[in-house]
């Protein structure tokens, strides 16, 4: 099995999303079937692959290093959960 | 004075034989009589009216003036909220438009409303949206039936005719497989000719803007509204856009159309493997060249797709963290705490799923074994295409394994649901463009769908294809 509890756990706290038990037992089986399963690709010789990140065949353009913000924070800010004095609020960090 | 037809419309309003305010109120009223259907989690009659009040004092004379199209939810709209059918995102309201739907409201489009979809386009089903299922409208009042998904809000939308055109994005097949279920044409264009400027986005290397229609000159004009390059989209194609429409053709002639030996799949009902030999025989007939070509690594586009797929969806997801917009959790003693909790409560099951795996797999001591693994084979499927498109200029698939199922299925296989994707989701991994139109029916009396594939950037050809097989089927 390649995913027991403390991977689970592990991949969890990476991802930053809280499970409680039930869901940990069940992405635990859902985890181990899904991976099971994709491993048919090591079928493949891929020795002499190379890896295919992006299709797009444009040469990823530069671009000149100017503000173009048009947006304004107040109307950013209208989404924010929790703001404060004009920034995004969040609980206290240090002590 | 309302046709099936956007074109037939747009003909319908210059003539002055329907106004503005006249079709969009007929619209209005029908999509209140379907409400339980579910389609829209957006919909708000007031808004509607305010853009037809603008339109009338706009003597301009744009292409698509009036027009009411609706908007998959997953396209951020500066005058409607943007969910992705997430909690996560519920109250989120765009400070901007994406790049789409602002060429659809420079031609003069009316949004409608914004449809369902699966949460964060994650799904076959439109079973996975915060907000409910959506039923697809040509379920039997005893049995409700899936509108497929992701897209299939905007797929049910067409079907039940609540507009004459929406918005879609195609990842796996979340444009192509909805449209077979639900009856309608469906377009997912080549991977950069839409810009993804401003949709919510899901894995960026296969994400792609699309459309769904009555038909496929509908599907011309839209795609022509929609394409164009954007320089904030890094993988925008620079190129012109032809005038799809204007060049449509149902003329095959000389042309080769290829036929994968692969895409005929043990299990696979013997009414799509019907519809796939009619389709081919009418083509045939038509002039077209049939060539049987091979696709050799089909059958590991699957697996292939799950690794990348979530593997990007695990980064692009780290966005939503409670802090700059959309839900927050009211457990939040401390920072850690507040994301955990806020993402923990604010995703769904299957975007969680997909997170974790993700996660996993770009995870030092996996990232080799299978994220770069992943694509490698990605490279060998999109090089099984290139090699395929020396030998003809089309490929001819069923879209779908199935036509619409039941809801609420009871699903405790996650790779059941991703097996709906088995003819899609080879060319979204090699980018390539592919449209589905409804070609026949099951024993049920519900469509299936036959999906045409061509070279990058050949949306024509496409389009051709898929003119001859629909005039062929009426």
């Amino acid at each position: 099995m390649k995913i027991d509890k403390n991977t689970i756990n592990k991949i969890a706290r990476l991802s930053r999303i809280k499970l409680d038990d039930k869901e940990s037992e069940d992405y635990i089986k859902d985890l181990n079937h899904i991976l099971d399963w994709v491993e048919q690709l090591n079928e493949v010789d891929t020795e002499k692959v190379e890896p295919l990140s992006n299709i797009s065949s444009s040469i990823l353009p530069k671009r000149e290093d100017i503000s173009n913000d048009a947006n304004s924070s107040d109307e950013i800010l209208k989404n924010a959960p929790d703001k404060l004095e004009g920034f995004f609020a969040v609980p206290k960090v240090v002590e | 004075m309302l046709e099936k037809s956007l074109k037939k419309t747009i003909e319908n309003l210059q003539n002055n034989k329907i106004s503005i305010r006249e079709l969009n109120q007929e619209y209005i009223d029908k999509i209140k009589t379907k409400s339980e259907l579910n389609i829209f989690i957006h919909f708000d009659e007031q808004k509607i009216l305010d853009q037809v009040s603008e339109l009338e004092n706009d003597n301009s004379n744009k292409k698509l003036k009036g027009i009411p199209l609706a908007i998959k939810d997953l396209f951020c709209t500066k005058k409607m909220p943007t969910t992705a059918a997430s909690k996560i995102l519920e109250n989120f309201n765009p400070t901007y438009e994406s790049f789409v739907t602002q060429k659809l409201l420079d031609d003069g489009a009316i949004f409608v409303g914004k449809t369902n979809l699966d949460e964060f386009a994650m799904g076959s089903a439109t079973d996975t949206s915060y907000f409910g299922n959506t039923i697809n409208p040509l379920s039997k009042e005893s049995e409700p039936l899936a509108p497929g998904g992701s897209s299939g809000g905007s797929a049910a939308a067409v079907a039940a005719d609540l507009c004459l055109g929406a918005t879609g994005t195609d990842t796996g097949g979340s444009i192509r497989q909805p449209a077979s279920f639900c009856g309608v044409v469906g377009i997912k264009p080549t991977y950069g000719l839409c810009s993804r400027w401003g949709i919510a986005a899901f894995a960026s290397s296969l994400d792609q803007a699309g459309v769904f229609t009555h038909n496929v000159e509908d599907a011309a004009i839209l795609l022509e509204s929609t394409a164009g390059f954007d320089k904030r989209d890094s993988t925008s194609a620079n190129i012109k856009i032809p005038n799809y429409y204007d060049n449509l053709t149902d003329d095959l002639s000389g042309k080769t159309i290829g036929i994968p030996k692969e895409y005929s799949i043990d299990g696979t009902p013997e009414e799509v493997s019907k519809i796939w030999e009619d389709a081919i025989k009418v083509l045939e007939k038509k002039g077209a060249k049939i060539k049987n070509i091979s696709l050799p690594h089909t059958k590991y586009a699957l697996p292939t797709y799950y690794i990348i797929a979530p593997a990007e969806a695990s980064s692009n997801l780290a966005r939503y963290d409670g802090v700059k917009y959309g839900y927050r959790s009211d457990e939040i003693s401390s920072l850690d705490e507040m994301y955990e909790n806020t993402r923990g409560q604010g995703f769904g099951k299957e975007v969680k799923r997909r997170i974790l795996i993700g996660t996993y797999v770009l995870s030092a001591g996996y990232y080799d074994a299978y994220y770069l693994k992943a694509q490698r084979v990605r490279k060998l499927i999109a090089n099984d295409f290139n090699e395929a498109f020396k030998e003809c200029d089309l490929i001819v698939t069923p879209t779908a394994p199935s036509a619409a199922f039941p809801l609420n299925q009871e699903q405790d296989d996650p790779i059941k649901m991703y097996l709906n994707d088995v003819f899609t989701v080879p060319a979204s991994l090699a980018g390539l463009p592919g449209i589905s139109i409804p070609f026949g029916k099951d024993k049920n009396d519900l469509p299936l769908g036959i999906q045409i594939l061509g070279k990058h950037f050949d949306e024509q050809q496409v389009l051709n294809g898929a003119l001859l097989l629909e005039r062929s089927y009426e």
